[in-house]
């Protein structure tokens, strides 16, 4: 049996897959891009933006990645685009667009 | 060596918890199952198992209790009937998909409405798709019986589902009648201690159970729990085959009663079986070829076993304690009708739905059954084959 979250895909037969579904380690909503939901996106304006990290930890999908006390780029494989992060944002650095489909 | 007692159905399960010592009971009451919880309650208070015992606001919480400790790590029981069964029904299947082996005591009581507290199948038919296995017993010794058999099969690493060990409310749970009880220490030792691969409180594997099962995956894991259940009748086999080795009590997937020769035959669960020996014993000394089939597992359906007991017998009745409102008969007799389906010479049969709400079915009763039975046989003639059994009625009824 396959034990690995990232190792089963829509390929695996039932008899590899893990007893009802059970998910034997953490941290695996990290493999599923759940972006691909997203119809408003978030779009950063870095000129505006003084870094106050109030969007971070507001943002419901930890999508707004914090590194060594400055936001980063969104992480779009797992942003919603529920524009949380622009209506918190006290300077308007954060601005809300139409995705974009491929 | 083993204790004669006598015990209530009710009773004797509750003995078997204690002495099985599970990690978490969770209670929630309800007639005619309300005993269990109580007698178990003071186990508690008396300090003889170690259990953590939940007192819940819901049948709905007490089966999710159930699910939360056993996928914890450890044994998780509970115990109802009727409406309370009825309540479980969403968390009955999360607790089956999931591959939790949890043990419920179910004590058999109607399903409202009207509003009743006696014995039929209703409730736990009603759950009989829902993946649970499902033994079911004629007395006090085999509810007792089975709950001691009931862990292993279901924690078999090849089953992992979960089991409902079914007794006949007020009939035999709260009938006292002898029993035989195994000691202390022989049932730890034959019960055995429960060791899951995998459980949430196991630090060096994190775990999530139940995840959210997305179109591409859930089929596969409903496929996986379909198997689950083929593999449980093995499990039953083997398990009743050590508990006879153990103990020296015969169990299978039925009990054949006077069935070698039989040319009529009544298929039946639980306390009716009784009865219905009483009755074929009178009807054998007439001379009359009666047999008796009682039904222990329902869930797997022992079709093939059933199909092959059944081949040589030229009429059986298939009785139902619960009506299935399909307008052509009860579960039993669906499931006992495809069973046979595929034999090269079939017995005719008919469908007997008696003893609902708590209806008394006795031996007069049964003897009419067979009487019925002998007629078809002498005539060839089925005539209707859905029928009911100890109704008031204004015309006169077949039964």
């Amino acid at each position: 049996m396959i034990r690995k979250a990232k190792d089963i895909n829509e390929q695996t037969p039932w008899q590899e897959m893990t007893v009802g579904g059970e998910i034997c380690e953490g941290g695996t909503a990290r493999l599923t891009i759940t972006g691909e939901w997203r119809s408003d996106v978030p779009v950063w304006e870095q000129d505006k933006c003084k870094q106050c990290l109030l969007c971070a930890p507001f943002c419901p999908d930890s999508s707004i990645p914090v590194t060594a006390g400055k936001r980063e780029e969104f992480d779009f494989d797992h942003c919603k685009g529920c524009g949380i992060c622009w209506k918190v944002c006290p300077f308007q650095a954060i601005r809300m667009e139409k995705e974009e489909k491929a | 060596m083993s204790i004669s007692e006598r015990l209530s159905g009710n009773e004797a399960i509750a003995h078997a918890m204690r002495q099985i010592n599970p990690g978490v009971f969770a209670a929630f009451p309800i007639t005619p199952s309300t005993e269990i919880p109580q007698y178990f309650a003071q186990y508690v208070a008396d300090g003889v198992v170690d259990t953590e015992y939940v007192p819940v606001e819901s049948e709905h919480s007490s089966m999710s209790t159930c699910m939360g400790a056993q996928a914890a790590g450890v044994r998780a029981i509970t115990a109802t009937s009727s409406a309370g069964l009825a309540f479980m029904y969403e968390v009955l299947y999360v607790a089956a998909s999931a591959r939790l082996p949890i043990t419920l005591a179910c004590v058999n009581r109607t399903l409202t409405g009207p509003i009743n507290i006696n014995n039929d199948h209703s409730d736990s038919m009603g759950a009989r798709d829902s993946g649970w296995i499902q033994i079911y017993a004629e007395n006090n010794q085999e509810a007792y019986d089975n709950y001691l058999q009931a862990m292993r099969i279901a924690e078999t690493p090849n089953v992992r589902l979960p089991i409902m060990i079914c007794q006949d409310g007020f009939i035999t749970s709260h009938a006292v009648e002898n029993i035989l009880l195994e000691e202390d220490a022989a049932v730890k030792a034959f019960v055995g201690e429960y060791h899951p691969e995998n459980y949430l409180l196991k630090q060096e594997n994190p775990l999530a159970v139940g995840p959210y099962d997305t179109c591409p995956y859930c089929m596969e894991h409903k496929v996986q729990q379909a198997e689950a259940m083929k593999h449980a009748r093995q499990a039953v086999l083997d398990v009743a085959a050590d508990f006879e080795k153990t103990f020296g009590r015969k169990y299978g997937f039925f009990e054949e009663y006077r069935m070698e020769d039989a040319e009529v035959a009544l298929l039946l669960i639980g306390s009716t079986a009784g009865t219905a020996k009483a009755c074929v014993e009178t009807l054998r000394a007439q001379g009359v070829k009666a047999g008796l089939i009682k039904l222990r597992v329902f869930r797997p359906f022992p079709a093939q076993e059933l199909a092959a007991a059944l081949a040589h017998v030229k009429v059986v009745a298939v009785m139902d304690k619960s009506e299935g409102n399909s307008a052509c008969g009860g579960p039993l007799y669906a499931e006992t009708l495809s069973a046979c389906y595929d034999l090269p010479t079939r017995p005719l049969m008919i469908n007997v739905v008696y003893g609902l709400a708590g209806r008394d079915c006795a031996v007069e009763d049964i003897e009419r059954v067979y009487r019925h039975l002998l007629r078809i046989e002498q005539t060839g003639v089925t005539g209707e084959k859905y029928l009911h059994m100890g109704q008031r009625s204004n015309v006169q009824e077949v039964l």
